[in-house]
């Protein structure tokens, strides 16, 4: 963040005006595609919003660029896979007790390696580090790749994986929020107090990393083969159960509605208020800790980190805090967003949708503003599902002029990247023109 | 006699295509490593950059094969590269002048820049899908092999084969060829020297009359030029995809820092420790472990590291050197 910041005297109607505008747009949704295209629209939106809460901690309180958010999502993603799956029968005694017993011996072997560089000097302090590692490494593989082979071989067609505990899914929500807020502590510990770019290459990797562990450890998450059947949270039903049950039947026709389109619309509706109740929470929070004496802290030591540390601030250590406090509220947006897909799909984790887009959403709502964050998730959701659909259209009016053929077949067939042209350029030139955002920080 | 055939095994299967793969990499990282030291900032949209050329160079590749132009025996890619290379530079400095410049003249926060280049980055994207789309390329049309596996098992009657294919025998010419005119131009040339002497102080340099936008002009034209050699040459050797090339970037920022970000000679350096790293690791070492060790059959493949963590290797090197070295092998600076 640049130092120019100066508090700009906006309109308070301003973000009321805004979510007005928003809301109109999904109304519009709703009257002429449907209902159910609306509140998946809005739904999603809402999910964007909280993954645009957490990367608005990074980059709009702290001035961080997490240029991870996917892998941080996709992490809190297995919650629910771990936590509200039917356990697989058979699987833990298979291969628990190998995997535990891998993972103790890969910390013993760190923790040695740490104790070993702290505590022993000179000519023979690398080799042993070296040679503990690589002993560890191969005593791990002894433990990890037997366990690994007996839990794939049982029943792989449909199961194959550890599975879960079996417990509520609700429950798996924070315990997203503990795994990515845990994966950002290793990252941030090594990366922050270093040049400001480098936490985004180093985040860069981890995501990449965390997917790939995600699409290839098959007795996780399946991988490739995904996880599906996930259960849903409390409250929400299934569409199944309340079109068999002659109670909402009933009350469906009593409206005049179709009970099919009613169920779908229900479940939708029951998504919502669970997110709505997360997103209220969410910003009840954050608007307290940004008011604080805390959140003062925080932008005091974005807007000019040197003069914060001269006041006896430790910034990289209140870095680190809201880095893992930012990740943890992505964590919790992955895992509430596996339970509303109720599948774990590791190949559809893509970067510029899970990171960038996100990072768009942000900006253009307003750095350092948790309104402008909400505002941002919705709106550039929306756009990014438009730019999808209307941009058949808009090419095929473009190509119009062309005699029918190769060039007018091409443009046309490469209307669904016109999204990522759309974003770049709304990126750049909120940057360039309006580097506040819509909702600008107060 | 076995020993030879390891040593034969370890030559094909890990030195000659991390070499390959390594002078990608060290093209890639020093596009990166040049716009680090003018321009102070990490360019996240040069994988999408290298993508961009690569895909104007197949598009003119094509050109020439429908108008009957080929090179013989070396790839058609090859006569199209400079177009690409002009092409492509032009959309470097177009960018800019339309994006960058203002950021300059703000003096904006490096972090911001970052912020900058991922906007650059999804417009690339956008821009390289629409004129070749998403799917894999295969523009190769020169010889396969400069010795295949035929000719070596007749030239010395090894039983192990070994094979050089045309694409890497090129990628380690070429890349020489660029570095050296590279360096040559740095190190000689009047304007070489003013970008040095730009990255080293940039007060300084504009007190003793440099032109600071001829200095960022260059910088531009050459990082175009090495995107689009990298890219092709990595497109060459494998294949085109343009997702691949976005994914590439973490290799090449690994490389850039691990030798020094900032440090052309650094970057070539770590090119080449991720590039032996990555391969090294995830070879699967089962062949010469049987050559080496008479009379044993591992059960596995003596793998390290599956394949598809090839990415965790340079995550992992990059780590350690942001642990234990921030400056790099070679002395990069830190800003």
């Amino acid at each position: 963040m640049s130092t120019t910041r100066q508090p700009g005297e906006s309109s308070a109607m301003r973000a009321p005006l805004f979510f007005a505008i928003m809301a109109v747009l999904i109304l519009f949704e709703g009257f002429t595609s449907g209902w159910n295209s609306a509140l998946g629209i809005l739904n999603m939106g809402l999910l964007s919003a909280v993954m645009a809460l957490g990367v608005n901690m990074q980059w709009g309180y702290a001035g961080l660029f997490n240029a991870g958010a996917m892998g941080f999502l996709a992490l809190g993603g297995l919650a629910p896979v771990l936590i509200s799956m039917p356990p697989t029968p058979g699987a833990f005694k298979a291969g628990g007790f190998g995997i535990m017993l891998a993972f103790f011996i890969a910390i013993v072997a760190v923790l040695a390696a740490i104790w070993i560089w702290r505590n022993v000097t000179g000519r023979l302090r690398g080799l042993a580090v070296t040679a503990v590692l690589i002993a560890g490494f191969f005593a791990y593989r002894w433990a990890f790749d037997p366990a690994v082979e007996a839990i794939e071989a049982i029943n792989p067609s449909a199961q194959g994986n550890l599975g879960g505990l079996g417990l509520p899914t609700l429950i798996s929500w924070p315990v997203g929020a503990i795994l990515a807020a845990g994966a950002a502590w290793l990252v941030g510990k090594t990366a922050l107090g270093l040049r400001s770019d480098y936490l985004a290459i180093a985040t860069l990797g981890i995501a990449e990393i965390l997917v790939a562990v995600l699409k290839n450890e098959q007795w996780l998450d399946r991988g490739v083969l995904n996880v599906n059947g996930i259960p849903r949270p409390w409250p929400v039903p299934y569409e199944i159960d309340l079109q068999n049950s002659a109670e909402f039947v009933a009350k469906a026709q009593s409206w005049g509605m179709d009970p099919q389109l009613a169920s779908t619309i229900t479940v939708k509706l029951a998504f919502l208020l669970l997110f709505v109740v997360v997103l209220c929470a969410l910003i009840w929070l954050t608007q307290k800790a940004l008011k604080s004496p805390w959140g003062r802290m925080m932008r005091a030591i974005r807007d000019n980190e040197i003069s914060a540390a001269a006041m006896g601030k430790n910034v990289t250590r209140r870095h680190l805090q809201i880095f893992v406090l930012g990740s943890a509220v992505i964590g919790l947006a992955g895992a509430m967003m596996i339970s509303l897909d109720g599948q774990m799909t590791p190949t559809s984790y893509n970067p510029l949708r899970y990171t960038f887009l996100i990072l768009v959403m942000v900006i253009v709502g307003g750095s350092g503003n948790n309104w402008g964050s909400i505002l941002g998730g919705v709106l550039i959701w929306y756009v990014w599902v438009k730019a999808g659909d209307w941009g058949p259209d808009i090419m095929a009016a473009l190509a119009s002029p062309f005699p029918d053929g190769g060039v007018k077949e091409h443009l046309i067939q490469s209307a669904p990247h016109m999204r990522m042209l759309v974003m770049g350029v709304i990126l750049l030139g909120v940057l360039r023109f309006s580097p506040r955002g819509l909702l600008p920080e107060k | 006699m076995d020993l030879i055939n390891a040593l034969v095994a370890i030559t094909n299967y890990v030195i000659i295509p991390a070499t390959a793969y390594g002078a990608q990499l060290a093209l890639g990282a020093l596009g990166v490593t040049l716009i680090y030291s003018i321009l102070r900032f990490s360019n996240f949209a040069h994988g999408d950059t290298m993508a961009f050329g690569t895909g104007i160079v197949i598009l003119i590749t094509w050109g020439f094969q429908a108008m009957g132009i080929s090179l013989g025996p070396l790839p058609t890619a090859l006569l199209a590269l400079p177009f690409g290379i002009a092409i492509t530079a032009a959309l470097m400095l177009g960018t800019d002048k339309v994006v960058y410049q203002y950021y300059r003249k703000v003096r904006a926060a490096p972090v911001v820049m970052v912020m900058v280049s991922v906007g650059v980055m999804f417009v690339m994207n956008a821009l390289t899908r629409f004129l070749i789309g998403v799917d894999q390329i295969n523009f190769d049309d020169g010889a396969r092999f400069v010795i295949n596996a035929r000719q070596w098992r007749e030239m010395t009657g090894l039983s192990e084969p070994l094979t050089l294919r045309s694409t890497q025998v090129i990628t380690v010419v070429t890349a020489i060829i660029t570095v050296a005119a590279l360096f040559w131009f740095l190190g000689k040339t009047r304007t070489g020297k003013s970008m040095r002497a730009f990255s080293d102080n940039e007060d300084l340099a504009l007190l003793s009359g440099i032109d600071p936008n001829r200095v960022v002009a260059v910088t531009w034209i050459i990082t175009g030029a090495l995107a689009t050699i990298a890219g092709t040459l990595y497109g060459l050797d494998k294949s085109f995809k343009a997702f691949t090339y976005f994914q590439l970037l973490l290799p090449i920022f690994a490389s850039a820092i691990v030798g020094g970000i900032g440090n052309p000679v650094g970057a070539i350096a770590g090119g080449f420790v991720i590039s032996f790293s990555e391969v090294g690791l995830t070879y699967a070492w089962k062949k010469v472990v049987t050559y080496l060790i008479p009379n044993w059959q591992p059960d596995g493949l003596v793998q390290l590291l599956s394949t598809d963590y090839k990415y965790a290797v340079s995550f992992t090197i990059l780590i350690l050197v942001l642990i234990f070295k921030p400056t790099g092998l070679f002395k990069g600076k830190i800003v």
